[in-house]
């Protein structure tokens, strides 16, 4: 294995390049499920917020943030257009009937603001460890869906016909603003 | 913000080998050994240790569980004591004006300066207490998995120091790289040709 901060660094934008494709899936109605090959009915949404940052000519960076429970998008897509990507994305993801949200950053794929879905059980004595067993569940279930979708992604980066119809997909896409 | 509360802020690990012996009794043993000491020290200016999730601020193992299920869950507790900018001015023109005094000045020369400030901060550092930050760790054993339950960057780095010393562990930060090294099933050429790609680029440019 790589020194680890070097990786990080190194290989941060494959996390980043995953969001910009969620984010594609999303926009496109990609069967979620199908993808996962899972028995469950996940969905994915854009949530409130998008953060890309695009490399100007210097050495500096644009940041591009847009936030809002209703803000369009447009901006965003402008930005991919003009060569951005996406660092950050908040998501709504549906697991059957219960719901999650909360932000991604690419380049960790650490999550926060996680709101997973309300539980009956209280932190009293006799009821906290079916309150622990239920969180780790959802804990579990949320990165199991990022993780599953991340490598299922690189797969088709390294599939012989990522660059005539994956990546060709998302720049139709692109393109369709 | 822990496992029980509503929102969460998660970071992630992956634990490189296993525990060799009775698992409970060693994590117990480490828990216990590296747990935040209960007196506070009036010198440390950071303390750090582990804490029951039900108890942070008794910590004992004894009495309170770290094992739910078939998970270990416990918490990282920090003491840090924080002495704000304006209260050693403050202290700083008290101890000045009573130096000048004592020597007979009207001025004092900028290494006496120096002198007072280390002498202001030592003494606060004693009286002031520590701020507590608890952090929650859900450790999936059998999958060797950490869920730690902030992403700030200075919990991360006492996690990873503490937990190596606790249970001589290694726990090695996920992100998109060690997710690939730990939880891909490539074959080694698919992860050769991962760790050949290049950023995408859709620009306008590419339409043409």
């Amino acid at each position: 294995m790589l020194d680890i901060a070097t990786a990080y660094n190194k290989y941060k934008f494959l996390g980043n390049d995953y969001l910009t494709w969620i984010w594609f899936l999303i926009e496109t109605d990609y069967n979620i499920s199908s993808l996962l090959n899972s028995k469950e009915i996940v969905t994915l949404e854009v949530g409130n917020s998008i953060v890309l940052e695009n490399k100007l000519g210097d050495k500096s960076k644009e940041k591009i943030t847009i936030k809002g429970d209703q803000a369009g998008l447009e901006e965003g897509t402008t930005a991919l257009k003009k060569g951005a990507w996406v660092t950050q994305i908040n998501l709504i993801c549906k697991i059957n009937e219960d719901e999650f949200k909360f932000t991604i950053k690419g380049e960790s794929l650490n999550i926060t603001g996680l709101k997973p879905p309300k539980t009956k059980l209280s932190k009293k004595e006799d009821e906290i460890e079916g309150l622990v067993l239920e969180k780790s569940f959802f804990c579990f279930q949320i990165f199991e869906v990022i993780d599953t979708l991340f490598l299922k992604y690189l797969e088709q980066r390294i599939s012989d016909d990522w660059n005539s119809k994956g990546l060709q997909d998302i720049k139709n896409w692109i393109g369709s603003f | 913000m822990g496992l029980i509360s509503s929102t969460h802020s998660i970071s992630r690990y992956h634990i490189d080998g296993k525990i060799e012996g009775s698992i409970i009794e060693i994590v117990k043993t480490g828990l216990m050994k590296y747990s935040i000491p209960k007196l506070e020290s009036e010198y440390d200016e950071i303390s750090a240790g582990w804490t029951p999730v039900e108890s942070p601020y008794t910590p004992d193992f004894e009495k309170f569980s770290f094992q739910f299920g078939t998970y270990f869950l416990f918490s990282l507790r920090i003491d840090k004591k924080s002495i704000p900018v304006k209260l050693i001015q403050k202290y700083m023109v008290l101890e000045i004006e009573k130096k000048k005094e004592k020597l007979g000045r009207d001025f004092i020369s900028k290494n006496e300066k120096l002198e007072i400030k280390e002498m202001v901060i030592d003494i606060l550092m004693h009286k002031i207490p520590a701020i507590p930050n608890i952090y929650d760790i859900l450790w999936n054993y059998e999958e060797n998995n950490i869920y730690l339950y902030t992403t700030q960057k200075a919990a991360n780095e006492f996690f990873e120091t503490l937990f190596l010393k606790s249970f001589k562990l290694k726990p090695i930060r996920l992100f998109p790289y060690t997710i690939i090294e730990t939880k891909s099933k490539f074959l080694n050429p698919q992860k050769d040709r991962v760790l050949t790609l290049a950023p995408l680029k859709y620009s306008r440019k590419s339409y043409a």
